[in-house]
């Protein structure tokens, strides 16, 4: 390439800066025709780890088994990833689709125009009928889809390592006041109860697993959904934030800073009794050879009975005036939702399918109570980032750490603190 | 004529060469901060927006616990990250400048620190300072069984670990510039202060360290910068945790624009942390520029 510019330049002021200039040139006038190759699909995505490039590498061969061409760009970090792919769409040269989570975080892409929607293709395919509601909801603006939910990830699992409890006599949990008693037992034993990664993230999200299973999903809806300030200073509140508050005894204390997966390693290795985090843990017991249901169980703790907190990720489709571009933004959206692609990638992302529709038999016991729990509209919940902007749940979150951290802290200074921040201008 | 037209073609090729970085500077820098003072008065989001909103942001910044717990941080690291690198900066260099043997080798180890970026300073001092495999747990398995350092997890003192780490990756540097300043002093001083009877320890104090102006100011500049960008050490070691208690004013501004999607915080805060900067370095500016003028005059 470099030759090829050089010899466009005039020799006799073939200078370095204009060779440079000239190559450059030439690098444009070879990348042109490229971008108008049919089928050609550059993917922004974040998932880099083993089990997430796995799962994505399903889309990928179902779309070259279509006669299309994946330029897979994956950018380590969800925010880092979102970043490049927004500022690209925004400077005009955008990817053919990128990821987001389920959720709010596309926004703005919408009510700026910058999104292609997918309701044709969701109607033809009836896909309305087949997702559940929260999950439909976050991906619809003004009535028209925007945006290709692929799975649904359950936030609130609470994992378990069956010998630990067998060992303390404790059977699996409903609730968590039955809970409770049992992390007293482990402790006693010797072992650390609840395996803890102190990290905002999960500070927030062990609270929001505490606020589903204890206030139910009325509560969650009113928090989370209407921002309703009475709800948050109600009692049922302050007995979630107790009952958060409890959790802080059993934590070990090299909780603060850990990594979830260090702390999905103490359940395997049965050092600790129990973790919550959303099913994406089972990819760690499967990676160490366990199976769920024999080494390790999971189960959603609910008091009011319902409450499975629903996330997961989407694809978005950026504006564009290529028709080839469009063709295959459209392919691509068909390909992804059908039956045997969402098992596959499925399977590989630990998630469960997005559709309601597929048959979940071939997947594992963890993934078929939570498929039973999604297709059940009283136990549909959606995630906190479906219902909150990226800085108002920023902002809680900040506000749970803060609390999960200063035990002198008390539970009305934390509901103030928690209602001021769901507020933001 | 014939003498002033080179001179004015020289300064026209002068121009010209300089005009790319004046393009450069006015736009990126100049034009960057005002866009970005602009932005913090807007209620932007995710997408810069320009819906004027005042000093709105400004008020939410400075409500916001977060982003007070993260200047208070920034004082007390700035403070004590300075005044311990500099003093052990300049113990160590004095230490080196007595003629030791090894002073190569020392000179090594004790520079060595800086060459490692913060994000490995700060897993190294995750690692040592974690009380469930670091030095707690060494100290306990030597039988000490109260033995207690848990400061990186702890609100009130995690604080004091960043300065730690930022000291022992700091000092080293310090010390080479501090060397470079004590073998730049003349032995006849030295040689007149024995002549004179004057303890070494008093030549240091009232002799050597205000002939080092010029290193002390060299290291405060180059230290007080790495205080304002302080963001990477934080990143690495603690992520801001436990809770908040180590969040700093750059990783406040990191997160709410990526991240949170919060353009017009994030912004208000990072156009605070330029003010805060301005109001240091301008009157320090002005003074040194009276002060040339002075000696000009």
């Amino acid at each position: 390439m470099t030759s090829k510019g050089a010899r466009l330049a005039p020799h006799r002021t073939a200078t370095n800066l204009v060779t440079l200039g000239a190559a450059l040139a030439g690098v444009a006038l070879w990348a042109a025709p490229a971008v108008a190759q049919a089928n050609k699909a550059e993917v922004i995505h974040w998932w880099t780890s083993g089990g997430e490039s796995a799962a994505v590498k399903v889309f990928a061969e179902q779309f070259a088994k279509a006669g299309g061409t994946w330029v897979d760009t994956a950018i380590a970090g969800g925010a880092n990833a979102r970043t490049a792919a927004i500022n690209r769409t925004v400077g005009g040269t955008p990817p053919t689709m990128m990821q987001f989570n389920t959720g709010k975080q596309f926004d703005e892409l919408v009510e700026n125009d910058l999104l292609n929607d997918v309701d044709a293709i969701a109607t033809e395919q009836k896909w309305k009928d087949k997702i559940p509601g929260p999950i439909l909801a976050a991906t619809t603006r003004n009535g028209k889809m925007f945006a290709v939910p692929v799975n649904i990830h359950g936030q609130n699992w609470l994992f378990y390592n069956t010998e630990v409890l067998k060992k303390v006599g404790a059977e699996e949990p409903k609730t968590w006041d039955d809970l409770i008693p049992i992390l007293d037992k482990i402790k006693a034993a010797g072992l650390i109860p609840l395996a803890f990664s102190g990290q905002k993230t999960w500070e927030r999200n062990l609270f929001n697993a505490v606020l589903i299973g204890q206030g139910g999903p009325e509560l969650w809806q009113a928090v989370y959904g209407k921002k309703d300030p009475a709800a948050v200073k109600s009692a049922a509140f302050k007995n979630v934030a107790e009952t958060y508050a409890k959790l802080r005894g059993y934590v070990d204390p090299g909780a603060p800073g850990r990594n979830w997966n260090d702390a999905s390693a103490l359940v395997i290795q049965g050092k600790a009794g129990f973790q919550v985090n959303g099913d994406w843990a089972k990819g760690e017991f499967i990676a160490a050879g366990q199976t769920a249901g024999k080494e390790y169980g999971c189960t959603i703790l609910s008091k009011a009975g319902g409450g499975y907190v629903m996330g997961g990720d989407v694809f978005a489709f950026p504006k564009t005036k290529d028709p080839n571009q469009l063709k295959t933004q459209i392919m691509l959206a068909k390909l992804m939702l059908e039956p045997e692609t969402q098992i596959a990638f499925n399977t590989k992302k630990g998630s469960i399918p997005v559709r309601t529709d597929v048959d979940v038999s071939s997947m594992d016991i963890c993934a078929q109570k939570g498929a039973k729990m999604a297709a059940d509209k009283a136990q549909q919940a959606p995630a906190m980032e479906l219902l909150t902007p990226p800085s108002v749940t920023g902002a809680v979150e900040d506000v749970i750490s803060s609390f999960w951290n200063t035990p002198a802290q008390s539970t009305d200074q934390f509901a103030d603190k928690f209602a001021a921040a769901l507020k933001q201008i | 004529m014939r003498a002033i037209r080179p001179r004015l073609a020289s300064r026209f090729a002068a121009l010209l060469g300089l005009a790319p970085a004046l393009a450069i500077l006015v736009v990126v820098y100049v034009g960057c901060t005002a866009w970005t003072i602009w932005i913090s008065m807007t209620s932007s989001r995710m997408l810069p927006s320009s819906n004027f909103v005042g000093l709105r942001q400004y008020e939410a910044l400075f409500a916001n616990e977060r982003w007070q717990v993260s200047v208070g941080n920034l004082a007390v690291f700035g403070v004590l990250f300075m005044l311990v690198s500099i003093a052990l900066g300049f113990l160590l260099a004095v230490a080196i400048d007595q003629r030791v043997r090894g002073e190569n080798l020392l000179r090594s180890i004790f520079l060595y620190p800086f060459s490692m970026s913060f994000i490995v300073t700060g897993l190294v001092w995750q690692w040592l300072l974690n009380p469930t495999f670091g030095i707690e747990k060494m100290g306990r398995d030597l039988g000490f069984a109260a033995f207690r350092f848990d400061w990186i997890v702890r609100q009130d003192m995690v604080i004091y670990t960043l300065v730690f780490a930022a000291v022992w990756h700091a000092a080293g540097l310090v010390m080479a510039i501090m060397l470079a300043g004590l073998r730049g002093i003349d032995e006849d001083i030295w040689k007149a202060a024995r002549i004179d009877g004057l303890p070494p320890w008093r030549v240091y104090l009232s002799v050597v360290i205000p002939m080092l102006g010029a290193s002390f100011a060299t290291a405060s500049v180059l230290l007080a910068t790495s205080v304002v960008r302080l963001y990477d050490l934080s990143v690495a070691m603690t992520n801001g945790g436990p809770g908040v208690a180590s969040e700093v004013p750059a990783k406040f501004v990191m997160d709410h624009l990526f991240e949170r999607g919060n353009l017009g915080l994030a912004t208000a805060a990072a156009t605070s942390m330029l003010i805060t900067v301005a109001a240091v370095v301008g009157p320090w500016l002005y003074w040194q520029s009276r002060r040339t003028g002075r000696a000009h005059a």
